[in-house]
């Protein structure tokens, strides 16, 4: 077992894995991705109250998902990184960050493409959408220390407190903007939450959001390896393979 | 060679060190005493929250509804700003004259001792800003219990914003352009003690019972004595081990 | 043979694409001088706050006194004292003050035998004087002023002499001796022509950089 977690640590044997894995992830996520999109835009049924535009969750929903879920999972690795000092769990949450921050990014702007015909305007401090802009904000946070602390080791480990200090606070941070909201606007609007979603609505979303884990999980690889390349330029088994590609 | 003892010298165990709580009040004292040496460091972040107070009549309006309403907010992030720009010094100066490391190296656990520097830090900019609250309360036309119940706020709040902060300030010791770093890594994690902050203020003036909010901000406080510490103690042991 | 208070066994350490040293073991014994040599950047200093518990990127393991020392941090801490290149003095307290300060978590002491302590680094007069008044050389025998007093049996002490004059070092290369003859471990690092009998020497950089 626990040279199992050793060789898992091992970026050369990550590499080899990665690259098996990758032509998969990539193949199955699109494939699904693709599906449930053109089910959702093309073939579901139309919003009784809100017509075609609520077609957008079929983007903004996935991409909000998993914004909070690579979070947590940089959260996870952030702990084997301090518990076991991997190094890989250090360069998943490094090639995860920016992902991240990106799938926050859409999930904001969808949702205010979402809003303007839904509200009639681009932007409203609604509970959910404030919410993603802090992740968003917290997702800034440890990009921009990882990228100030030169040394690689310290860097990781610092960037591993500030992920799980952030962790613990995103339910509280959640909570808080949920009681501010209902503070200062009666709960008029609520996005996503359809308290009866067909099947021929919620199959489709199903589809993408696994669909978007998949091709999420590619892009982590493809990062991750660039990464491993990076800092492992100087080791043997990099040059054989930057030779063996080569010929 | 010939004069090397057999024995060395006597090993003491560790109940015969410094108790942790005379150790804590050692570093707690020393801080503050430190501080009083140089009582213009103190004053900067209480002028700077007055003259940030200042900027919303002149920069949005000097109507008595306007401030009465917005006060408690323009109050809180104020007070919010100011410790934010006290914290780069929690640190910094032990860490440039070499007394982290001793302090590092003292053999109580190290999250006490930070937790005494933060109790430390919260006593020199926290409390004054609190006791300074009232005075602009009046002047962003606050009612009586409207000030009451800031002040209640702050008291809770601004520990919090020192235990919270004292994580961000070890994260970016020793970097270049710290300062900016730490305001991005911490302002998200503020967000909550300001909405409740502000939010118990404005419940209060509109009558509302506040006891489960000032509740929620004890949580909050209690949470960050307990956690903050450990992350704070964690970041320092790394950015030591980087320089 | 008395057992050793330290030892290092396969530490290894990188810095920024750099191995300072691998496979390096060593042992601290009762009543031994230990001087890390080496060129500039080999990682003297590195090793130095390795030893002393302040830099924890390394691998490879460390023993206080046989046994683990993270699981013994508090006993270890507890003997060991540490003087870095910054000598922990505060420029706001007085010399007094800060000894009391640096001494208040592991040994409060009478003010009296403080007192003493600075005068016998050559303080005398200086005691209540705040230390940003005083010279570098003056605010490091503030620092040194410890060791008058020290109890701990292990001493690490990186770049002691720096700063201090030519008196200064000839007392302080003799409080080292004494120490060492009454049972005390010392690891130094410095650049100062240092002769001790039973002085043991570990040499980093591998010696492929002695171009000057």
């Amino acid at each position: 077992m626990w040279q199992i977690f050793h060789k898992l640590g091992s970026p050369k044997w990550f590499f080899g894995i990665a690259s098996a894995l990758m032509p998969w992830l990539l193949g199955i996520g699109v494939a699904l991705f693709m599906t449930g999109i053109v089910w959702g835009l093309v073939f579901a049924p139309q919003d009784y109250l809100q017509g075609n535009s609520y077609r957008i969750i079929f983007i903004h929903v996935p991409s909000a998902f998993l914004a909070q879920s690579v979070y947590i999972m940089m959260a996870v690795a952030a702990l084997v990184t301090l518990v076991w000092r991997m190094k890989l769990a250090d360069v998943f949450v490094r090639s995860a960050a920016p992902v991240g921050a990106v799938l926050t990014f859409l999930a904001l702007f969808t949702g205010a493409v979402w809003g303007k015909p839904t509200w009639g305007t681009w932007w409203i401090w609604d509970a959910r959408l404030t919410s993603m802009l802090i992740l968003l904000f917290l997702y800034f946070g440890v990009m921009a220390l990882g990228a100030a602390i030169s040394d690689e080791k310290s860097s990781a480990r610092a960037v591993a407190v500030l992920v799980l200090v952030g962790v613990v606070n995103i339910p509280i941070i959640k909570y808080s903007v949920e009681w501010w909201n209902t503070l200062h606007q009666p709960a008029t609007f609520k996005l996503t939450e359809k308290p009866s979603m067909p099947a021929e609505m919620w199959v489709p979303l199903l589809l993408s959001v696994l669909g978007l884990y998949l091709i999420f999980g590619w892009l982590a690889c493809l990062r991750m390896q660039t990464d491993i390349l990076a800092r492992e330029g100087r080791t043997r088994w990099v040059k054989e393979l930057v030779q063996a590609r080569g010929n | 060679m010939t004069m090397a003892s057999e024995t060395g010298l006597p090993i003491c165990t560790p109940d015969m060190s410094v108790g942790t709580l005379s150790a804590m009040k050692a570093v707690f004292v020393r801080d503050l005493k430190i501080a009083l040496r140089q009582p213009q460091d103190l004053l900067n972040p209480l002028l700077f929250f007055v003259m940030v107070v200042t900027l919303f009549p002149l920069g949005v309006s000097p109507e008595v509804s306007f401030l009465r309403e917005a006060g408690s907010g323009i109050l809180w992030v104020a007070a919010l700003l100011s410790v934010l720009l006290s914290l780069d010094h929690l640190f910094r100066h032990d860490f440039d004259d070499g007394t982290l490391e001793q302090l590092v190296l003292q053999p109580q656990p190290l999250f006490l001792l930070v937790l005494a520097k933060s109790l430390a830090h919260w006593v020199l900019t926290g409390l004054p800003l609190v006791l300074l609250a009232p005075v602009l309360g009046v002047m962003v036309h606050l009612e009586g219990n409207s000030i009451a119940v800031l002040c209640l706020t702050l008291l809770i709040g601004t520990p919090v914003l020192s235990l919270i902060g004292s994580i961000g300030a070890a994260l970016t010791l020793g970097l270049r352009s710290a300062g900016v770093l730490l305001s991005l890594l911490i302002i998200p994690l503020y967000i909550p003690v300001l909405i409740f902050g502000t939010g118990t203020v404005m419940a209060a003036s509109e009558g509302a019972p506040v006891g489960g909010q000032l509740a929620l901000m004890g949580a909050f406080l209690v949470l960050a004595l307990t956690l903050a510490p450990f992350a704070s103690a964690a970041a320092l042991r790394i950015s030591l081990s980087n320089s | 043979m008395s057992e050793p208070l330290l030892q290092a066994v396969n530490l290894q350490c990188e810095r920024a694409d750099r191995t300072l040293f691998r496979d390096l073991s060593l042992s601290i014994l009762p009543g031994t001088l230990t001087r890390v040599e080496g060129p500039n950047g080999s990682g003297k200093t590195t090793l130095l706050r390795i030893l002393a518990g302040l830099n924890d990127s390394y691998s490879g393991d460390l023993l206080w006194r046989g046994k683990s020392r993270h699981a013994y941090r508090e006993e270890f801490l507890r003997n060991m004292l540490y003087l870095g290149h910054r000598p922990g003095i505060k420029p706001l307290l007085t010399p007094m003050e800060n000894l009391r300060a640096l001494m208040a978590g592991r040994r409060p002491l009478p003010d009296k035998v403080l007192w003493q302590a600075l005068e016998g680094t050559g303080l005398g007069g200086f005691q209540n004087v705040p230390s940003r008044n005083l010279s570098a050389g003056q605010q490091r025998r503030v620092a040194l002023a410890r060791l008058l007093i020290a109890d701990e049996p292990l001493w690490i002490l990186d770049e002691v002499f720096t700063a201090i004059d030519r008196h200064g070092v000839a007392a302080l290369e003799r409080l080292l001796q004494e120490r060492v003859e009454s049972g005390g471990a010392i690891v130094v690092t410095t650049h100062h022509d240092l002769y001790l009998p039973s002085m043991h020497r570990i040499t980093l950089g591998g010696g492929d950089d002695h171009g000057l």
